[in-house]
């Protein structure tokens, strides 16, 4: 007579490796998901930042050149002449620092790497590869200029012509 | 018991002394393997070192020396945190008053010339691992992992570099940060981030990619302050002390520290 095995468990080896499929699968999708949760976790909802855009007011109450009064809390320079009012953001287009100014000199000149801009954001001089970029200028109904950080405009793509970069005065 | 036995062996036989060193003075074989097979921290040092081993002219001790100013730089970077403070007020004077009027104002130049001198050893320690030969099978693993230690090296530099909150430190790591723009694909400047638009919205922007990610807003401010701090003083810390016990258990288990197999 053969020897007869008595059962002991109450679940066959087949049954084992399915229920170790399912808690596998049930693992890696946990430990997956609260991976996922910890990545986006990292993204704030809020920042604490200064708007994107902004109420520059009454366009032909600015002098025509370059206008400083927004770079501190915006980082945008106002620049106006040939009856255009554009908005201007004050990040070298080399490696992100912000230029400075030069009124004497009649230029923006970067203190990283000494990239030099024209009034008109043109680069000339340095480092920089292309011009500082544009933001959209729009009027409201009041007549006010809103300043819009979240539309850019580059010289190098042609999208200065763009109607949207600038306000006729 | 003996008059004449000296206090060494006195202490010696006491029950806390025992309780603590269980086994013999270290004067055979078998109790100097015990010494090392014993404690926890010398434990990841084979117990038995080939003579080439120790020979400075071969190794020239530059993982040892990584290693050592690590520690170094572990304590001088813990008392530093009793001092400093990583929000946009208080951190640039943290700083000066460190070296003004905390005592022992050279603390954080310690920790500085530390963190430069951790970064020469571990590129020294590199370059002899390759002159070596001491990346080739079986430790082409431990190689890898030594890469990996490298780069956690730089970033501890790159993350440690903001603390200050100078000028230098804010435009070196929006310089640096900038770089994270160019990441293909999840960056807002990379290859890749143009084409992601449906219509004229972009899902790749300067407020959703892994530069914002890293810096917790669209620029160096106070939030990406906080996290370089937070990157700092604990998560690549504790990433490296993982992969140092990783490293040095594998320079054993590869066969030792370089020898010729």
């Amino acid at each position: 007579m053969a020897l007869e095995v008595e059962k002991k468990s109450s679940i066959n080896r087949r049954e084992f490796f399915s229920y170790l499929s399912i808690g596998f699968i049930a693992l890696s999708a946990s430990v997956g998901g609260v991976l996922s949760l910890i990545f986006r976790y990292l993204y704030p909802n809020v920042v604490f930042e200064p708007a994107m855009d902004f109420n520059a007011g009454r366009p032909e109450a600015y002098d025509t050149g370059v206008d400083e009064r927004w770079k501190k809390i915006y980082g945008v320079w106002i620049f106006k002449s040939d009856g255009k009012f554009v908005a201007m953001s004050n990040i070298c287009t080399h490696l992100g620092c912000v230029p400075t100014w030069l009124s004497a000199e009649r230029k923006f000149k970067c203190p990283c790497h000494g990239s030099g801009f024209y009034p008109n954001g043109i680069n000339f001089e340095g480092p920089a590869p292309r011009p500082l970029e544009r933001y959209k200028v729009f009027l409201d109904a009041t007549g006010n200029a809103i300043v819009d950080k979240t539309r850019v405009f580059r010289y190098e793509k042609g999208e200065w012509s763009n109607p949207d970069s600038y306000i006729s005065v | 018991m003996a008059d004449n036995e000296s206090f060494v062996e006195k202490v010696s036989k006491t029950q806390v002394w025992k309780s603590i060193f269980r086994h013999g003075p270290p004067n055979n074989a078998r109790n100097r393997a015990a010494v090392v097979a014993g404690n926890v921290f010398l434990h990841l040092h084979p117990i038995k070192l080939k003579k080439s081993g120790v020979q400075l002219g071969y190794t020239w001790c530059m993982g040892g020396l990584t290693f050592f100013i690590f520690l170094a730089l572990t304590v001088t970077g813990i008392l530093l945190m009793f001092y400093y403070r990583p929000t946009a007020e208080y951190a640039y004077n943290d700083i000066i008053a460190l070296r003004e009027h905390v005592p022992l104002g050279i603390m954080r130049e310690l920790h500085r010339w530390g963190a430069h001198a951790m970064v020469i050893t571990v590129w020294i320690h590199m370059f002899r691992v390759f002159m070596t030969g001491s990346y080739k099978p079986p430790r082409e693993f431990n190689w890898g992992v030594g890469v990996i230690l490298l780069v956690l090296t730089m970033l501890l530099s790159f993350t440690g570099y903001l603390l200050p909150w100078d000028q230098l430190a804010i435009w070196a790591i929006t310089v640096g940060s900038n770089m994270a723009k160019a990441t293909p694909f999840l960056g807002n400047g990379g290859p890749g981030a143009a084409f992601a638009k449906i219509g004229d919205f972009a899902l790749v922007s300067d407020k959703n990619d892994v530069r914002f990610q890293l810096l917790g807003g669209r620029f160096v401010g106070e939030a990406a302050l906080l996290r370089f701090y937070i990157l700092h003083c604990v998560f690549i810390p504790v990433v490296v002390a993982v992969l140092i016990a990783v490293h040095f258990w594998r320079v054993r288990k590869d066969g030792g520290i370089s020898a010729p197999l």
